[in-house]
This record gives structure tokens, C-alpha cells and sequence, in this order.
């Protein structure tokens, strides 16, 4: 033990434990704050919606009876949505990405560019609703379809994806451009063989979370108009459609308590969903990143 | 290296395949030819929350019949379904309240015709917590006094003598809704509601403001009142006879609990129903079932005649 011997420190020895003492109750506390939020909403919706869930609520349309009621039309919307969202959200995401880290001039317009990428990133979901109002369904007249509300998503996270790629891009090791370099190799063929290799664990990472936050998005296409009473499947890009968390917050706002429950039930089947889908993104995480 | 190609490609090879297969798709068509339930095409039905659980109910049963027509009804509230209404985006559009002057300007500028069906009534009923006692009935003058933004009455006492001197918390629903300009325009002559009242878009906030506060006050559509039955307690309101009356279906559907019970309306574009044979059928369907089905879903069926009368109308824009 110290402090017998340094016998002049003591005092301030006490006070930096005390801080640390502090600070470590203090995260702790923090910790358990959310965890505590978190376990409540979870305890909540299991044993809310629990009694709801089963094969019938999967596959059966919405009904105005609460025991009849099902999201086979909110997921199939969601997945024809995602159809349109994920390729056109990773073409023009990794595109872009690509181009800014690899041919862009390092001028103001593109630090303009890339500061406004990153602004965009914080642009409430609404304001994307409105642009794809205005853009896609009505100047387009594509109508409150599929491809408008594909489309208004890839551009909500369109910046996120930007970014994450470009992020995993700018890490790759200078050494492994000059190599490439002194083999001879075109831009094109680093691109091919070293950049994208490299960067997909990054890239995809950032796709898919970014991915889970457009499946669990709400307002932007409520904008679009896909709340809705729906009891077909969709046939083409150009249907009508609703998603499920629209779905959800379509019968948490019903006055029959039964509803909610059915709410909390669609909600389970959401956050299924999306822990799919994060683990997916940790697993391709784990998988690849080993290799740099 | 290896391990990425497959991934890779699978991933591009399932994306072009999906373009690709949506590609082939065509939009939704547009007639088909004859009657009964083998015609196929599309309705487009949007407008007001309140009418939504009725035209569901409806969509619900009509789906059955005629299996090959795509009905989808939206939810924009009655402002945002006029808006989608007058762009010729729908086919039907749902009100809570009737039309607006300007809605009907820009409808005829626009040179859309429309013919209006009432589809079932609605009792708007005021409620208070279930903790006050004092309050056995309100009349319009009183109601109106609590809610303007520009009165003295901020509190029960200023209501009436020997009322509790405490504050009133105002709970209202969103300005979006048909709801809120139904009350505005008949209980405050479309003055400035009170800028302190509670609004929301959620009519169960706003259930669930009430059943939280002894000195709330709220309105909102019959059902979901009849729902929280135990939760909130109603306000009889004087009508023009000097009778107080509370909503219930009887009150509602023969007139007496006045003004706060109001029409529900759709809209009907007469071109979809003269050339839609899909949209044609909706509306008949709709015309025959809404009686039952509101009732089933907490609201009030018209009197049968009406639905006669309406049947008429719609035969006539064939």
C-alpha cells in the first residue's frame, strides 16, 4: 500500500478515488437507465401482444376485427419496398462514396458536397417524405406506389450510406494503393481488387443498419401516403401499399383496447425483424473484417 | 477475397432479377367489362381517420365479394384527402366534415365533379374525468366560453358559481382533423380555440389526458368513448330544445343530441363511377353495408332511407 509512505498525497489520493468512485456509480446508473427503459417497453410489448401472435396474424390482411387481424399485407410491403430501396440506395450510395474517395478532386466543391452529405444525414425523415411527395408521387406521378416509396427511402439513407462507405474506404492502407500502383494496375482495377474487397465489410455494415432504420421508418412515408387499408398482395412496383410500423401505428391509434395488443404483436414481429437484420450486419462484421 | 465473390455477385445477380422481374410488371389496368364479381381493377379511396374504421369494415367485406378489385383506403385526415382529392390521385375521398368552399373552388378549377354521400353520423361527445362530480351538463354558450382563446374562464368557478376555483386542462383533437373543424366551426363559430388546450392527432392522448386529470376536459368521436366508458365520464350537452342529452345511438341517429352530432361523408368522383365499373361497385357496396358496418365499429347508422336516396344518386351518374 502507497499511501503510508507518500503521506503527503493523501488528501488528493482521496479526492481522485472519490471521482472515480463518482463517475463510476454515476455511468453505472446510466447504464441501467436504459436498460431498465428498454426491458420495461420489451416486457410491455411481449405480454401485451404474445396472444396475438401466430400463424393466422402473419398471414391474414388487417380486419376490423382485432382477433382476425394481420400484417400479411404490411410485410409484403415492406419487402417489395425494400426491393426498390436496397439496390438502388447501395448503386448510388457506394457510387458516390467511391467517386468522392477515389476520383473527386480534393477541391471547396467537393468538401461542399461532402460537408452537405453529412448535414443531410440529420434531415428528419418528414422533410424526405416531403421531397418524394413532391419528386416522385406527384411530379413523376408515380403515384403512392412501391417505386415512390422505394425510392423516397433510398434517399433518406442514401447519406448514411455515403458516409459509412466512405469512411470504409479512407481506411484502406496507402500501402495497399501503392502496391497496386506499382503492378501497373488502372483506378478501375484497384477499385475491383482492393478498394471494394477491402471496404465491403464497412460498406455493408453501414447498409444494413442503415437498412433496419428505413424498415422501421414511419413518418416520411406516412408523407407518401402508405397508411392504408390494403387486402391484396401488391403485383407490380406501381401498387398501393402500406409497411409495418405504419401498420402499427395504424391500431395504436384505434379506440378498441383489443387493438393495442395487436399493435404490440406487430411490433414483436418489427423488432424480429430488425434484430435479424443487425445480426446479419455483425455477423458480415466479424467475418470479413478479420482479413485486414 | 474468396470468401466475397459469392456474396457479392449473389447480391447484384438477386437485384437485377427483381428489376428485371419488376420490369415486366405493367401499371394496374384500368375496366373490365360486365357486372357482378367478376369484374377486376383498382379503387382509390383516402381522407378522414374517423371515417377510416367504417370504409376498413367495408374494404374488409367487399374484398371478399369481389376478390380481383384492389380497394385501398388511405388515411390522409379529411383536409389531406380533399388535397389528394382535387390532384385526381383518388377515387373516393372521405370527410368528417362537408366540403370547404375553397376545397370546392379548386374541385371545379380543377374540373373534377363529385357527388357527396352522407355514410353514417357521429356523436362528437365531451368528457370529463370520471373524479368530477360537479359538472351535470353543459350548454353551448358555456362550452363555448371554456374553449375560445379569447374569454375570461380559466377556471370551473368562472363556469359556474360554486364550481371548484381550478383551473381547466383543454384536451382537443389535432387541427388536421375534420373533428377539430367540426367543433371550431360549431361551438366557436370558427374563432381561436384555446392556444393552452392539449391537441393531438391521437384521440386515445387524448383519452388518456382525461382519465389522468381531475379538472380535464376533452371532446372527441363516439367510439372512442364508448370504448373508455370506465375511464372518462360524459358531459350531457344542452341542445336548442333546452334538453340536455347525452350521445348513444338513439340521441345520435333521431336528431336530438344537437349540434355535436355530425354526418360523416365520401365523396365520389362521377367520372371513376360513370367509367370505373371497379369504383362502381365500391361505392354501391359501400352504400348498402356502411350502415352496418359503422354501427359495428362505434358509430351510428342513418336511417335507411338516406341509404335508399343514395342509391339512387349513385344509379343516376351511371
Amino acid at each position: 500500500m502507497n499511501e503510508k509512505r507518500i503521506v503527503i498525497d493523501d488528501k488528493k489520493i482521496n479526492r481522485r478515488r472519490m471521482y472515480n468512485k463518482t463517475g463510476q456509480v454515476l455511468f453505472f446508473l446510466s447504464t441501467v437507465f436504459g436498460m431498465i427503459v428498454l426491458a420495461t417497453l420489451l416486457v410491455r410489448i411481449f405480454t401485451q401482444g404474445f396472444d396475438y401472435l401466430n400463424w393466422d396474424f402473419l398471414t391474414s390482411y388487417a380486419s376490423r376485427r382485432p382477433e382476425d387481424a394481420g400484417i400479411k399485407a404490411a410485410i409484403a410491403g415492406t419487402v417489395w419496398v425494400m426491393g426498390i430501396t436496397i439496390p438502388v440506395s447501395l448503386v448510388l450510395g457506394v457510387g458516390t462514396a467511391l467517386y468522392l474517395e477515389e476520383y473527386a478532386a480534393k477541391n471547396k466543391f467537393t468538401h461542399f458536397i461532402e460537408l452537405n452529405l453529412s448535414n443531410l444525414a440529420g434531415v428528419p425523415s418528414i422533410v424526405f417524405g416531403l421531397l418524394g411527395l413532391t419528386v416522385f408521387v406527384r411530379t413523376f406521378a408515380m403515384g403512392r406506389s412501391i417505386l415512390a416509396g422505394g425510392l423516397t427511402m433510398s434517399l433518406l439513407i442514401l447519406p448514411i450510406i455515403v458516409v459509412a462507405s466512405k469512411e470504409s474506404i479512407r481506411s484502406i492502407p496507402q500501402e495497399q494503393y501503392e502496391a497496386a500502383y506499382a503492378m501497373g494496375a488502372t483506378k478501375w482495377q484497384i477499385i475491383k481488387t482492393v478498394v471494394l474487397p477491402a471496404a465491403t465489410p464497412g460498406i455493408l455494415t453501414g447498409a444494413i443498419l442503415s437498412l433496419s432504420r428505413a424498415v422501421g421508418e414511419t413518418a416520411s412515408l406516412l408523407m407518401i401516403g402508405a397508411m392504408a387499408f390494403i387486402a391484396y398482395l401488391p403485383d407490380s412496383i406501381f401498387s398501393s401499399f402500406t409497411v409495418l410500423p405504419i401498420q402499427i401505428f395504424n391500431w395504436a391509434g384505434r379506440p378498441q383496447a383489443a387493438f393495442q395488443s395487436v399493435a404490440a404483436a406487430g411490433s414483436i414481429v418489427l423488432l424480429v425483424i430488425l434484430i435479424a437484420m443487425n445480426s446479419v450486419a455483425i455477423i458480415i462484421r466479424n467475418k470479413y473484417t478479420k482479413r485486414y | 477475397m474468396k470468401m466475397n465473390r459469392p456474396v457479392k455477385y449473389g447480391t447484384v445477380l438477386s437485384m437485377t432479377l427483381l428489376l428485371a422481374a419488376c420490369g415486366n410488371e405493367t401499371a394496374d389496368g384500368g375496366t373490365a367489362e360486365g357486372g357482378s364479381s367478376d369484374v377486376s381493377g383498382s379503387v382509390q379511396v383516402d381522407g378522414s381517420s374517423t371515417v377510416f374504421p367504417i370504409m376498413e369494415a367495408v374494404a374488409e367485406e367487399f374484398s371478399m365479394t369481389y376478390p380481383d378489385i384492389q380497394a385501398t383506403i388511405g388515411v390522409s385526415g379529411t383536409g389531406g384527402g380533399m388535397e389528394k382529392f382535387i390532384a385526381g390521385e383518388t377515387d373516393i375521398s372521405n370527410a368528417s366534415r362537408p366540403m370547404k368552399e375553397e376545397e370546392a373552388d379548386l374541385l371545379e378549377e380543377a374540373g373534377i365533379e363529385y357527388t357527396e354521400f352522407q355514410l353514417a353520423l357521429d356523436g362528437l361527445s365531451v368528457v370529463v374525468n370520471p373524479e368530477n362530480d360537479w359538472v351535470d351538463y353543459l350548454t353551448l354558450e358555456e362550452l363555448k366560453m371554456i374553449w375560445l382563446d379569447d374569454s375570461d374562464v380559466d377556471t370551473w368557478a368562472d363556469v359556474r358559481e360554486g364550481w371548484p376555483d381550478e383551473e381547466i386542462l383543454l384536451f382537443s383533437p389535432g387541427t388536421d382533423s375534420g373533428t377539430y373543424d367540426y367543433f371550431d366551426e360549431i361551438i366557436l363559430d370558427g374563432e381561436q380555440i384555446d392556444r393552452e388546450a392539449t391537441l393531438s392527432e391521437d384521440d386515445n392522448v387524448l383519452v388518456q389526458g382525461t382519465a389522468g386529470s381531475r379538472n380535464a376536459l376533452a371532446y372527441f368521436g363516439y367510439a372512442y368513448y364508448a370504448e373508455n366508458q370506465d375511464t372518462v365520464k360524459i358531459v350531457p350537452i344542452e341542445n336548442s330544445a333546452g334538453e340536455a342529452v347525452t350521445p348513444d345511438d338513439v340521441t345520435v341517429q333521431d336528431g336530438s343530441y344537437e349540434p355535436l352530432s355530425r354526418p360523416l361523408f365520401f365523396y365520389l368522383k362521377n367520372e371513376s363511377a360513370a367509367e370505373n365499373d371497379a369504383v362502381y361497385e365500391f361505392a354501391k357496396y359501400t352504400i348498402e353495408m356502411s350502415g352496418d358496418m359503422a354501427t359495428e365499429v362505434g358509430y351510428v347508422a342513418l336511417d335507411d332511407a338516406i341509404y335508399e336516396e343514395n342509391l339512387e344518386l349513385l344509379e343516376a351518374l351511371r
